[in-house]
């Protein structure tokens, strides 16, 4: 492996993880659901993008032939990210207008 | 031929997509990847919804490349104001008028809006023909919506031509 592929793996991971860090920061620091909703899909998409093409990078560097379980992982998770974001915030505004003054449902 | 694969385009998606997970192309995880392409589409058959044809398929991918870079760019505007003040956030609920009149392709645009970080879409209303979005910071509403309506429902509805 050369330096140069080792230093853009590191780069990536370094990359993914700074902003898995920075999805979980903001569930932390944001004030209520709907804005603590953003930080995971954050983290989803450039964070785990950054992660999965490091690790498809690694692998077909290391093995004979392209490893293509990433773009699985990837598209799978594309694919079932926002379909969560979206069943958790339909829940979360079923709540809010269950209480009276805010009746739009 | 129909009978035998109701949905080549999905048939062909799974096949592919066994090859990727598997990430070998023995004759006997081929064969099991056929086998499957050929009895999902049975299965699953009852839940899918009729997709509308593909008119245009290559601003689809033009389109695949805007999302993957304003899901870039997007991520690091929201990671600076994640670090930043959040009291001067000013989150908002945004109704974005649709002129597309089709379900599939309006979850796809609600998928859009969800997986391009600072947006989350939460409902599309299909008797008003409304995605009601949540912004984590949105000043200018009127604005988000014309970026919305213009970058990801324009080429959209080009695509499927609906």
């Amino acid at each position: 492996m050369s330096t140069l592929t080792e230093f853009s793996i590191s780069a990536l991971i370094v990359l993914g993880a700074a902003f898995a860090l920075l999805g979980s920061v903001g569930l932390a620091r944001l004030p209520d659901f709907f804005t603590r909703l953003h930080g995971p899909t954050k983290a989803t998409t450039l964070g785990v993008g950054a992660m999965v093409l490091a690790s498809a990078i690694y692998f077909t560097t290391l093995q004979a032939g392209v490893s293509l379980h990433e773009i699985a992982v990837m598209l799978f998770l594309f694919i079932t990210a926002p379909v969560s974001a979206h069943l958790m915030s339909k829940a979360a505004l079923h709540r809010r207008s269950a209480k009276p003054q805010q009746g739009q449902q | 031929m129909r009978h035998l694969l109701p949905r080549p385009a999905l048939s062909a998606l799974i096949f592919l997509l066994w090859a990727a997970l598997t990430n070998a192309a023995t004759p006997g995880t081929l064969l099991l990847g056929a086998l499957l392409a050929l009895a999902l589409p049975f299965v699953t058959r009852p839940f899918w919804s009729d997709a509308p044809r593909l008119a245009r398929p290559a601003i689809l991918l033009t389109l695949a490349l805007r999302v993957s870079i304003d899901i870039v760019l997007a991520n690091l505007s929201v990671a600076r104001r994640v670090i930043g003040p959040v009291k001067r956030l000013q989150p908002a609920f945004i109704e974005v008028p649709l002129d597309l009149r089709d379900p599939f392709v309006a979850t796809v645009l609600s998928s859009i809006v969800s997986l391009t970080p600072g947006t989350v879409s939460i409902d599309v209303d299909q008797e008003r023909w409304v995605l009601l979005i949540h912004a984590l910071d949105a000043p200018d509403s009127d604005a988000l919506i014309e970026k919305i309506k213009q970058r990801y429902e324009a080429p959209l509805k080009e695509i499927f031509a609906c």
